[in-house]
């Protein structure tokens, strides 16, 4: 039994490692479906100027004159010694750019999550307690605004309402991160928080309406109840404990997509986290910090993806008793 | 159809809100729309909406009317061609994952992992900058976010129903796979592949105008909500409909579609039948 299990964990790993590799390729196949290379992105136009010696004097320095397979490996080989490459517009090491990103983008996660819980899970329970009712009405409407509103218009409407109207930005000033001003920070967060938070309720809401109202239907909350549970710990206890499993594979899911998809928030908020980090890239064309960033992204969705596999498997009632 | 508009009110709305902003969008593809939605015009910037401009005009003396209505025509254009692009090449990659298992499962479902490890906003910003911009690759950078859900959606039921006595019994009279996949095992997903379109109709219009608010759209002079409501940020307060009308319509327009997917899913989803 435990080597069964040790199996399909390792199968599972050796999966994703393997996904891992199919990423790297497919970012960097991508990137080299531009026109052009780094030496036009970095000279302009004045490329055209380059003598041929100069030309190949460069090729040579940014590798380009390698087989494509060899600067693939080059470049892989230079991700896993942390040598993500160099931002001249920061004047940065793509990983010192990372490092303080990724954080960012990390913090704002947690709190539009926790935002999103606190609103989608109570009322996605108060949906469920009398389907058809009013109150179930009223969820429906909450979530379909949340799905339907795009979180740039909203961004935008929050913005110009309170910098204009309360003389409240406090993201107008210059980002500071958690350690430096706990107090600014926390308010810098709260509109960017809020704006992800309100989108990501909806889905919330819906899987707790759907997965409460799949479980007390089951027998054994009929028993439970028969027995005598109080309605309260029956709710909490039966009911929520069991259909806490699809909520919490919901809730890694949208933290996941918070990794590079809160790009729009951070952009308007000029939070600087890692999808601003991309954006920016692009804007400026830096492809090598877009092609490390992306890579790093889509490392970090798989591994939050990987952990919720586990902690749903830890929290699930029926795998946990066995 | 008719069976959505008797059972589901959510979706009947729906239909109603889709049918006007179809009517809309028309207008502009049949070049009937009251102004040209891209002329300038400077003497009549910033006027207030009236009768003769709806929705008002803009910084530039354009008619704001005009540029959504084209713009909602350019954004069902997208969507529309990507969630196309996504249900063909989707669904013919689940059908042929579930159906031939093995070799060519295993191939499709790597592509499928690669493609999930994005965060999907992402995956359509990178391959959205890395192409030439028209409406046409902004289309194609969609789809290809989509494509994967589409085989994910119809790998498991398709599994499932290659088990089934009937899939058994064609299979045993010598029908060739291709005909067993078309005749009986696409005609028994088709509901769950038109939930699906409906719902991904939904996220791709929202996708298209986050991508032109980043400046990564379709490119100007070509009104596209998402654009237009970047440019509209500096102009709330001299002009609030310049935000208000395409942030009004994107929002109609994505409600519409989700009120649809839910209808569709309530009237077609067999789990669903007799409950709510």
């Amino acid at each position: 039994m435990r080597s069964l299990v040790r199996n399909r964990v390792v199968r599972r790993v050796a999966g994703t490692v393997g996904t891992l590799f199919g990423v790297a390729v497919f970012v960097f196949v991508m990137l080299r479906a531009i026109p052009g290379n780094q030496i036009t992105a970095n000279l302009g136009t004045e490329a055209a100027a380059l003598t041929p010696a100069q030309q190949q004097a460069l090729e040579r320095y940014y590798g380009l004159d390698q087989p494509l397979v060899t600067q693939f490996f080059s470049w892989l080989g230079n991700m896993f010694t942390g040598n993500f490459g160099y931002s001249a517009r920061a004047q940065q090491s793509v990983l010192d750019l990372t490092l303080q990103s990724l954080p960012v983008t990390f913090e704002l996660a947690v709190f539009s999550i926790v935002l999103a819980l606190l609103i989608g899970v109570p009322l996605g329970m108060l949906a469920a307690s009398r389907t058809n009712s009013a109150r179930d009405a009223a969820g429906q409407v909450v979530s379909l605004a949340g799905l339907s509103i795009p979180a740039f218009l909203l961004a935008t409407t929050l913005l110009s309402v309170f910098a204009a109207s309360f003389g409240f930005n406090p993201n107008g000033q210059g980002f500071v991160s958690l350690f430096e001003d706990p107090l600014l920070n926390l308010q810098q967060m709260f509109m960017p928080s809020l704006v992800l938070g309100f989108g990501i309720a909806a889905p919330i809401l819906r899987t707790t309406r759907t997965a409460v109202l799949e479980v007390r239907s089951n027998d054994f909350v009929r028993t439970a109840r028969a027995k005598g549970v109080p309605e309260r710990r029956l709710q909490v206890r039966h009911v929520l404990g069991n259909a806490l499993v699809p909520i919490v594979t919901m809730t890694g899911l949208q933290f996941g997509y918070l990794l590079g998809g809160a790009v729009v928030v951070e952009q308007i908020f000029s939070v600087p986290g890692i999808g601003r980090q991309v954006l920016l890239g692009i804007q400026q064309k830096e492809y090598a910090v877009v092609q490390s960033t992306v890579l790093v992204i889509a490392l970090a969705f798989v591994i939050v993806n990987l952990l919720t596999d586990v902690l749903y498997r830890i929290i699930d009632p029926r795998v946990r008793a066995s | 159809m008719s069976a959505l508009l008797r059972r589901s009110p959510a979706g009947l709305s729906g239909v109603v809100i889709l049918v006007v902003l179809a009517v809309v969008a028309a207008l502009s593809y049949a070049g009937l729309l009251p102004y040209d939605p891209i002329a300038q015009n400077p003497p009549s910037r910033f006027l207030a909406p009236s009768g003769e401009h709806l929705f008002g005009t803009d910084q530039f003396g354009r008619d704001v009317f005009s540029r959504v209505a084209a713009g909602v025509g350019n954004s069902a254009l997208i969507a529309v061609v990507a969630v196309a692009f996504a249900t063909v090449v989707g669904t013919l990659g689940g059908l042929v994952s579930g159906f031939y298992r093995g070799l060519a499962d295993g191939a499709i479902g790597g592509v499928t992992n690669v493609l999930f490890a994005f965060p999907p906003l992402l995956l359509a910003l990178s391959l959205a900058s890395v192409l030439t911009r028209n409406w046409f690759t902004v289309a194609v950078a969609i789809a290809i976010v989509y494509v994967p859900i589409f085989i994910r959606v119809t790998r498991g039921p398709v599994l499932s129903l290659r088990e089934i006595e009937y899939v058994k019994a064609a299979v045993s009279t010598g029908q060739s796979r291709w005909q067993i996949m078309f005749r009986h095992v696409l005609p028994n997903i088709s509901s769950i592949i038109v939930i699906q379109v409906a719902l991904s109709l939904s996220w791709a219009v929202l996708t298209e105008a986050s991508l032109s608010f980043l400046g990564l759209g379709t490119p100007p002079p070509a009104p596209s909500l998402g654009s237009m409501i970047f440019e509209a940020r500096s102009l709330v307060f001299i002009a609030p409909w310049t935000l208000i009308a395409p942030g009004a319509v994107v929002v109609l327009l994505v409600v519409g579609l989700n009120l649809l997917g839910d209808g569709l899913r309530d009237t077609l989803d067999p789990r669903n039948r007799g409950k709510r």
